[in-house]
């Protein structure tokens, strides 16, 4: 009889996802960009992925073990942050590092915040600051086929204004003499963390998720568009393509577009909310790699934005179906 | 001497100023980069509180209540005054990593703090111990702060390193360390200290507000004030009228002895 009556409140939504199944699709749609990194870094990238993995979920199942919470380590929340984490590190970069970068984003942004649902702001790249700010030397030393260099993105910062960006990319930094092109920027031959060098795999797999419906298409696309009016505007450079095109697939902006300002927890859940997200996050963007020391910024453009998100949706709260707003001042 | 334990007690453990009371946050979250500097902080304001706490409790009759926190501010500047000029004549280095937050002292609401709500309404002695308490509770704050701080981030204790330079965290030696470890051993604090409405997990229902601080608005916490006191007030009588009657009881006993005696 008791199972009859199955008593809820409202929203009666009947879905078959559940967190389990949406963690692990993101997963999935991160494998494109993983195995693209494993094969452009070789051994040390799937050793990072495994040690940055197996770190979180141990972590969240110690804590909750200790603090006697229901068990929920397998539900694919934990692996994803380490698997977004290890994506975000230089592949040279030391193993017991990111161990204490994956104990950091677990234990202190995620759980003690409440675990699941309740952090303030995402665990990956909250330990990825972290990092930063604790290791920067090893954090921002990126090895691609066995040089170590700057990155692209670092090469055009520091590159003369009066050249073009593809003659700028061609001639490579004058030391190493590595030269790119936006075709290999594209793809992702290039020097960069794990998983943010090829955007051709991160899009495959951001694609992916828009069509599946775990994702909206509004702060990606808000979130690049805004980065590229704004490169455009203030980058220097006038209308030049290259440029534009370089910024783009360059760094981390779009693994950060399609896998980190995504996260639900950490996002805005009203419409108009996720478009404002989109564009604070395209402009803070910007200014961080235009006018910042450092020729990245997603980063830190994404968790301060995390920080916002309260306030977004505030102020866009969309009006009930039905209910009229307020008309002249009445 | 009942009254001087208790103040030392209360200042270094029941309302530890760091850990409890939330006070002087400016110099906790500033100068404790090192087990050192946040020795040395919390000693010099030590000294300037048991000072302080002293002289305002000498000038409590005198000082007129409207001026009254002009007159303590003046009191507290004076001794860090003379405190700064010592440590720029006898301890240097410890001066010069500890900067302007010493002069800053003068706006330390601990200090304040102890003089309004204790030093002014208090004779000397207490007053005095009432500082040292507080002081030493600071200082106790600070430094292990300053010790968890100087571990993981530079990997050594007082200046002693011992952990070599590859495996240092930077992390918590900048401004969000600072943070974290605060909050990370008031957590420890009220964890392991006695139960009270900010630590029973899932409330404790003989309190009048339940226990639950997450739908607390304030007001119910003065009912259960309201309550803990009258509860002790009670206690209070009942001990006294046990003691009277147990008394009484002797007294009756002892007379009827005598009485018995006396046939």
């Amino acid at each position: 009889m008791g199972n009859l009556l199955n008593i809820s409140s409202s929203p009666h939504v009947r879905d078959k996802s559940s967190t389990q199944s949406i963690m692990w699709c993101v997963i999935l749609a991160l494998l494109p960009a993983t195995l693209f990194g494993i094969y452009n870094f070789g051994v040390n990238a799937i050793i990072l992925i495994i040690a940055c993995m197996a770190t979180c979920m141990l972590t969240e199942f110690i804590w909750q073990k200790a603090m006697k919470l229901p068990i929920t380590y397998t539900d694919g929340s934990a692996a994803l942050t380490g698997l977004l984490l290890a994506l975000n590190l230089s592949s040279t970069f030391p193993v017991w590092m990111a161990v204490i970068g994956s104990v950091f984003a677990i234990l202190v942004v995620k759980q003690l915040f409440g675990g699941l649902g309740q952090n303030f702001m995402n665990p990956a790249l909250g330990a990825r600051c972290f990092l930063m700010v604790s290791f920067a030397g090893k954090m921002t030393s990126f090895t691609y086929d066995g040089i170590t260099g700057p990155t692209p993105l670092a090469i055009i910062k520091n590159g003369d204004k009066a050249m073009s960006v593809a003659d700028i990319l061609a001639a490579g930094d004058g030391q190493t003499q590595v030269s790119t092109s936006v075709l290999d920027m594209f793809i992702g031959n290039i020097g960069g963390t794990i998983g943010e060098t090829s955007a051709i795999a991160i899009l495959i797999g951001g694609a992916a998720l828009i069509a599946l419906k775990i994702i909206s298409w509004k702060i990606p696309v808000c979130y690049i568009g805004t980065f590229a009016v704004f490169a455009l505007i203030f980058g220097g450079r006038g209308f030049d393509i290259t440029y534009l095109a370089a910024e783009i697939c360059g760094g981390g902006i779009m693994l950060g577009a399609f896998f980190m300002a995504t996260d639900y927890v950490t996002s805005p859940i009203t419409p108009r909310g996720q478009i404002v997200f989109g564009v604070l996050l395209g402009v803070l963007t910007g200014i961080f790699r235009i006018f910042g020391a450092s020729a990245e910024g997603v980063s830190y453009a994404i968790i301060i934005c995390n920080l916002l998100v309260p306030l977004i949706e505030k102020v866009t709260i969309p009006v009930p179906f039905g209910k009229e707003g307020i008309k002249d001042g009445k | 001497m009942n009254t001087c334990t208790e103040r030392l007690k209360n200042g270094i453990i029941t309302e530890n100023p760091t850990f409890v009371m939330m006070l002087g946050m400016c110099p906790t979250l500033a100068v404790t980069s090192s087990a050192m500097n946040g020795l040395g902080m919390g000693l010099t304001t030590t000294a300037v509180l048991v000072l302080s706490n002293a002289f305002i409790s000498l000038l409590r009759k005198v000082i007129p209540d409207k001026v009254r926190i002009p007159a303590f501010i003046v009191v507290v500047a004076s001794f860090v005054t003379i405190i700064q000029l010592l440590l720029q004549a006898f301890l240097p280095a410890l001066n010069s990593a500890l900067g302007v937050y010493i002069p800053l002292i003068v706006v330390n609401c601990i200090i304040l703090g102890r003089a309004e709500a204790y030093a002014s309404k208090n004779s000397v002695v207490p007053s005095i111990f009432d500082g040292l308490g507080m002081g030493l509770g600071f200082t106790v704050g600070l430094t292990l702060i300053g010790i968890c701080r100087e571990v993981l981030g530079s990997g050594a204790v007082f200046g002693f390193q011992f952990i070599p330079e590859d495996f240092h965290i930077t992390f918590f030696v900048l401004a969000p360390g600072a943070f974290l470890v605060l909050a990370c051993l008031t957590a420890v604090q009220n964890k392991l200290k006695l139960p009270s409405a900010t630590n029973v997990p899932g409330g404790d229902s003989s309190m009048a507000c339940g226990g639950n601080c997450a739908q607390c608005t304030g007001a119910s916490c003065v009912a259960n004030k309201g309550i803990i006191e009258a509860e002790r007030v009670a206690q209070k009588a009942a001990k006294a009228q046990a003691a009277k009657e147990a008394a009484a009881k002797a007294k009756a006993a002892k007379e009827a002895q005598q009485a018995k005696k006396g046939e």
